[in-house]
């Protein structure tokens, strides 16, 4: 469990920091500043990870075990690194935002929660079940540390934009980071949501796509490909960065250059291989949203061991 | 109908209302290009650092909206309240069941508006907002229980719905009585026993026409301003049902879902009581004058005496 790397000044920090210059506050709220994680450190991490979404999609029998495998790598980049938050206390105001849109991939964010110790292994256990904490798809009113209520696609962006603009006129300097399926840029949204971005000028927030090249049905080649997502967003007034999404040293380069960078809003496209670490699963578009039967658990903890 | 030379709509009522919530720095407004019409325009001329154009997208204003409310603000978004409709998943999955405080205004609500036609004409607004959990659904009947129905949402802990009028109608309240008035409590504005008529919005200057008509005949009618539908003032409606033994809903709205359809469900499972609607019954509007459409779609007063006889013989 990590919260053993949580430094005793962390809570202290909360304190003694209102009155100490803003930058230094940045640091000492980033987590992976404070315990320095290798990239070695992280993809361990994120292994974990792993073992908790495919456990807990197997024990719920229902989730999305293809795009949380996906995900991860990034998410687990992001927190361990630059993303500014305290896993003390969750609802901390000025926190960073994470807005995870794609909502479905609900259990690599409750992996990732389960690893800051903010919500319980048992937490993560009654995955789906009747009063739990780990709805189906993220939701803000349910589980600490989840920053929007996802579930239906294309909503998320808008909503970061919304926290973004709500930053700049507190002058704070919270970074806004929304992550996308691929899938989902089908959704007419995502693009109000860009154009407006760019039209009032807003550089505190980032975008982070997913780009596994399969949706619900299929392919997206074969239900509708998009093309370059990339060159799309740079049209609409984004700056854009190209990312092997498992790859932690280019995942990381890549949030630091974003956060460090409040100018201008950025488009992180995240090359990623859905199902991602279990072979069965990966580039298969049956588990997008299919848990793993008794058999295929043990096969994907051995290959996750 | 001709407008009258004092008042104001109710749209214009919303517009002030903004202006005086600017002294608290939570409060944002949101608009999608129809800032003029909604009366944003007012808070947007004196507030600009706070006003925020979302240009032609309403479903992109919804979630804005819903982020910065997430975000320490109090958002009022508005546009015209048929499009908000384009929005309704926007407003149901990522407003409402978060239970992030927006407060949305549709503006030129019901056919009770300009000559555009059915396109424009919002008639099922107030239905399908009332169905969603968490939301308050308003509909004030003049400019000044606009503004106070308005300010009073800055302290209220749901997200809301607020269809306001384009037209000018002759004012139900005065600035000395319009304060009187609470979000979920309805209003009485006449006594009488013989029949409730219970109005919303632009409905309730035409209740008071018909009441007048009904008086001529004997008829004591007592008015209600049902300023809040949802959440439902049921303890009146039930008042309302052993005081005068029949009722009649008005509003200018689809007869299936708003005020009539909410009234209808209280009382069949409270106290079943004779109940007559008047209302668009089930069909789309058409462009037209808008005292030569109401008469055509049998929503004026004359329906209103119709229906009151009708609810009168039947208890």
């Amino acid at each position: 469990m990590l919260v053993k790397y949580q430094p005793m000044y962390w809570t202290i920090g909360v304190i003694a920091l209102q009155t100490i210059n803003s930058q230094f506050q940045r640091q000492v709220f980033k987590w992976g500043a404070i315990i320095s994680l290798s990239e070695g450190q992280l993809m361990e991490i994120a292994r974990k990870c792993r073992i908790d979404i495919v456990e807990m999609v197997h024990k719920a029998g229902a989730g999305h075990p293809g795009g949380s495998l996906s995900a991860i790598d990034f998410i687990v980049g992001l927190y361990g690194t630059e993303f500014r938050f305290d896993a003390k206390n969750p609802n901390w105001e000025d926190r960073d935002r994470f807005i995870m849109s794609k909502g479905h991939a609900s259990p690599a964010v409750y992996s990732m929660l389960h690893q800051l110790d903010i919500i319980t292994k048992s937490d993560i256990d009654s995955f789906r079940t009747l009063g739990s904490t780990c709805q189906g798809h993220v939701d803000m009113k349910w589980t600490e540390g989840v920053d929007f209520s996802a579930g239906s696609l294309g909503m998320g962006l808008s909503f970061g934009l919304g926290c973004a603009i709500a930053a700049r006129m507190d002058s704070s300097e919270r970074n806004i980071w929304v992550m996308i399926g691929d899938g989902e840029t089908q959704e007419g949204q995502i693009w109000e949501a860009a154009m407006a971005t760019d039209f009032h000028k807003i550089g505190n927030l980032n975008v982070v796509i997913d780009r596994n090249r399969i949706q619900n049905d299929d392919f997206m080649d074969v239900q509708m490909e998009i093309g370059d997502i990339g060159a799309k967003f740079q049209s609409f007034g984004w700056k854009v960065i190209e990312i092997d999404g498992h790859n932690m040293q280019e995942i990381t380069n890549a949030i630091g250059e974003a956060s460090s960078d409040q100018t201008e809003p950025y488009a992180i496209v995240a090359h990623t291989i859905k199902g991602k670490g279990v072979s069965f699963m990966e580039n298969n578009p049956s588990f997008h949203g299919k848990a793993p039967s008794d058999e295929e658990l043990v096969i994907a903890l051995e290959e996750l061991s | 109908m001709s407008a009258p030379s004092t008042g104001g709509a109710s749209r214009d009522g919303y517009g002030s209302a903004l202006l005086k919530l600017a002294s608290d720095p939570r409060v944002v407004v949101l608009e999608a290009d129809l800032g003029k019409s909604t009366k944003s325009c007012l808070f947007r001329a004196e507030h600009p650092e706070r006003t925020v154009s979302m240009g032609i997208a309403e479903q992109n204003m919804m979630l804005v909206s819903a982020g910065m409310a997430s975000s320490g603000k109090i958002p009022f978004a508005s546009t015209f309240a048929i499009f908000t409709e384009r929005a309704f998943e926007q407003v149901r999955n990522g407003i409402a069941r978060p239970g992030l405080v927006v407060h949305i205004c549709g503006s030129h609500g019901g056919i009770h508006t300009g000559t555009d036609g059915s396109s424009a004409q919002s008639i099922e607004d107030l239905g399908i907002y009332r169905t969603i959990p968490n939301m308050t659904v308003l509909h004030p009947c003049d400019d000044l229980s606009a503004e106070e129905l308005t300010i009073q949402l800055l302290n209220h802990d749901n997200p809301s719905y607020t269809r306001t009028a384009r037209n000018k109608v002759p004012r139900v309240y005065t600035e000395d009585n319009v304060s009187e008035i609470k979000i979920g409590k309805g209003n009485v504005i006449k006594e009488g026993n013989d029949v409730a008529i219970i109005a919303c919005g632009v409905m309730v200057n035409e209740a008071k026409i018909a009441a007048q008509k009904l008086s001529e005949e004997g008829i004591n009618a007592c008015i209600v301003d049902m300023h809040t539908i949802k959440p439902l003032d049921g303890d009146l409606i039930q008042e309302l049902a052993r005081q005068c033994g029949c009722i009649v809903t008005v509003e200018d709205h689809s007869v299936i879902g708003g005020l009539g359809g909410g009234v209808a469900e209280y009382l069949s499972r409270n106290i079943p009581t004779p109940l007559e609607m008047v209302g668009v019954n089930d069909r789309f509007g058409e462009s037209g004058d808008t005292s030569d459409l109401m008469s055509h779609l049998n929503i004026d007063y004359n329906a209103i005496v119709s229906a009151s006889h009708a609810a009168i013989k039947r208890k």
